[in-house]
């Protein structure tokens, strides 16, 4: 028995969470789910869109822009949401459920670092979709990269965070991995109509395009927008996200359960 | 709690280099849900080295305890020292010392096994060959397997190398062979005793009197969250041992008379052609005594004696059905 002693591993010691992260990596590919949804989605609606001719032609009261042009962002928004309400929640709830969380509970390495780990998959694959969703639209269909660089990431980044607190939210709340996609399944389709993946927002009722702004994501395609066009994103834009970020991140805090 | 002190007494006198070290003192520990008591009133001591079941039927707050000693929760009241540390306050600490196997905690499905020791081992300060540990439990040829591909037993056995993994020295071990088949419960056993004789300390949760009877050197009944009982299973059933059942098929018919005249024995019973005698510890040598000068053969003799599920039954008042256990104390 020896031997089990005697014997370290040789292999080099990296952090807990770079270990968790790339674990966490490996399966959310292994699943399918996310990369399907995630990135598959919003990339095969580019290019259905991409092939509608009259998505092409610039479009009054859209500020020189073409329809598919708007609808970008809109596909970037809808990428953010699928991962960030559908496919972590249900795996953290998963976790959960399999007593994943409790088992992590008791090794030095703790359950936050594997929540940490999720969250460092979900933003990685969403970054790189959105660099996906960019080249695509600009190499296929000339579909003008943001003019607006700078805040166009930011943007991002606040939609984002806005979304990654209601999945930790749903993580929270969802009582079975089924539940938390349901739950995120529900919140994800009146989110999405209100960021235009329906009506783009210009053309909605302006009633509805009140609502819309105000909606988390609704706000984000406001943000990509200006940014598209070469402006910085409206602060209101980028306060709304901010606001939805910080209520649902403290929901989350207030109501994440480990087992 | 008179006899669970008259235990904990004989133990400490002892006085073997083996029992001197108690590697987890439990003092009062009291544990509540609500209005649920979960644990009462619960006090052992584990020494360092040795084999120490904690038994008790459904609810009696076995899990609770243990929950407990690993800083998966808090006491409400009473004190617990695991290794000199305090499981909550010194977390940190102890998680790397312990090792620990919850009851119905799994993997995630498409992980692998070399995965899962390779992630849990770079958890630890010094971690176990992760490849040798799976060499010992027989998981070798299964490393490239993803957990939902795993048997029952297999499963089992991987959740006893993650809590290995980091070479603990007190290893917590709840419903081991809970849902396994008889032979890889065997198997499990073998390995337990394999891993004791490498000097890790094992605390065993188990409602399986057999389990604790084969591999504890001292066991805590626990009922109602208070312990009952803490001795060597030995001891426990001797303590119950108060009647023996004596059975064999006789070579040619019986009269009853002849046996039940017997000072020692208290009943004769015929079950078709088996007979059925009870009396006291020296019945065997009367009722063997008594066949012999009579010329009679006492074919399929059986002796059964006292176990520790008839001590269990005696102790706690209690019917225990083993199977109706599951989960969730």
């Amino acid at each position: 028995m020896t031997v089990i002693n005697d014997a370290p591993p040789v292999a080099a010691r990296r952090s807990p969470l770079a270990r968790l992260a790339r674990v966490e990596f490996t399966l959310f590919f292994r699943d399918r789910v996310g990369p399907i949804w995630g990135v598959g989605l919003p990339v095969l609606l580019l290019v259905i869109f991409g092939a509608i001719p009259s998505f092409k032609k610039v479009q009054p009261g859209y500020g020189g822009l073409t329809i598919l042009d708007a609808y970008v962002p809109i596909l970037i928004t809808m990428s953010l949401a699928l991962l960030a309400l559908i496919v972590m929640p249900s795996a953290l709830v998963n976790y959960r459920e399999r007593g994943v969380l409790r088992r992590l509970k008791t090794t030095p390495a703790g359950p936050v670092r594997v929540l940490s780990a999720q969250l460092i998959v979900n933003a990685t694959v969403a970054v790189v979709t959105l660099v996906v969703l960019l080249v695509v639209a600009r190499i296929a269909y000339r579909v003008p990269l943001p003019r607006h660089f700078g805040g166009w990431l930011v943007a991002a980044l606040f939609a984002m965070a806005a979304l990654m607190a209601m999945g930790l939210f749903i993580a929270a709340v969802g009582p079975t991995a089924r539940a938390a996609a349901a739950i995120g399944a529900i919140l994800f389709y009146p989110l999405m109509f209100f960021s235009g993946l329906w009506l783009p927002i210009p053309s909605m009722p302006v009633v509805l395009q009140h609502i819309s702004h105000a909606s988390p994501l609704g706000a984000a395609w406001e943000a990509f927008q200006n940014a598209d066009l070469g402006h910085w994103p409206p602060a209101l834009s980028l306060v709304t996200m901010a606001a939805w970020a910080a209520a649902f991140g403290a929901a989350a805090a207030r109501f994440f359960r480990w087992e | 709690m008179y006899m669970a002190f008259r235990a904990m007494c004989a133990a400490e006198r002892n006085g073997d280099a083996a029992c001197m070290t108690a590697i987890i003192e439990v003092r009062n520990l009291r544990k509540a849900y609500g209005d649920t008591v979960a644990v009462d009133d619960v006090s052992f001591t584990v020494q360092e080295g040795e084999i120490f079941g904690i038994l008790g039927p459904n609810g009696a707050g076995k899990t609770t305890t243990v929950e407990c000693v690993e800083g998966l929760r808090t006491a409400d009241r009473g004190e617990i020292s695991v290794l000199g540390l305090d499981p909550w306050r010194d977390r940190a600490e102890l998680t790397q010392q312990l090792g620990v196997q919850l009851q119905d905690s799994q993997m995630p499905d498409r992980l692998k096994v070399a995965e899962a020791l390779d992630l849990y081992s770079s958890f630890y300060r010094a971690p176990a060959d992760w490849r040798a540990l799976l060499e010992v439990l027989g998981l070798a040829d299964k490393a490239g397997t993803t957990f939902k591909k795993l048997s029952g037993g297999q499963k089992q056995r991987l959740s006893i190398a993650l809590a290995l993994v980091s070479n603990p020295r007190v290893a917590v071990l709840d419903e081991l062979t809970t849902g396994l088949d008889p032979q890889a419960r065997r198997d499990t056993w073998e390995l337990i005793e394999r891993v004791r004789d490498r000097g890790v300390t094992i605390v065993l949760v188990s409602h399986f009197m057999e389990e604790a009877e084969r591999l504890c050197d001292r066991v805590a009944l626990i009922d109602s969250g208070r312990v009952v009982v803490v001795d060597t299973p030995a001891a426990l059933a001797e303590r119950v041992e108060t009647e023996q059942r004596i059975q064999f098929r006789p070579s040619v018919p019986l009269d009853d008379a002849l046996l039940a005249s017997l000072p020692e024995v208290t009943n004769v019973l015929h079950r078709g052609e088996v007979v059925v005698v009870t009396g006291n510890s020296n019945a065997l040598n009367a009722v063997v005594s008594v066949l012999a000068r009579n010329q009679i053969v006492a074919e399929q003799l059986r002796v059964e004696q006292a176990s520790l599920e008839d001590a269990f039954l005696a102790l706690t008042g209690k019917h225990h059905r083993p199977e109706a256990e599951s989960h969730g104390e």
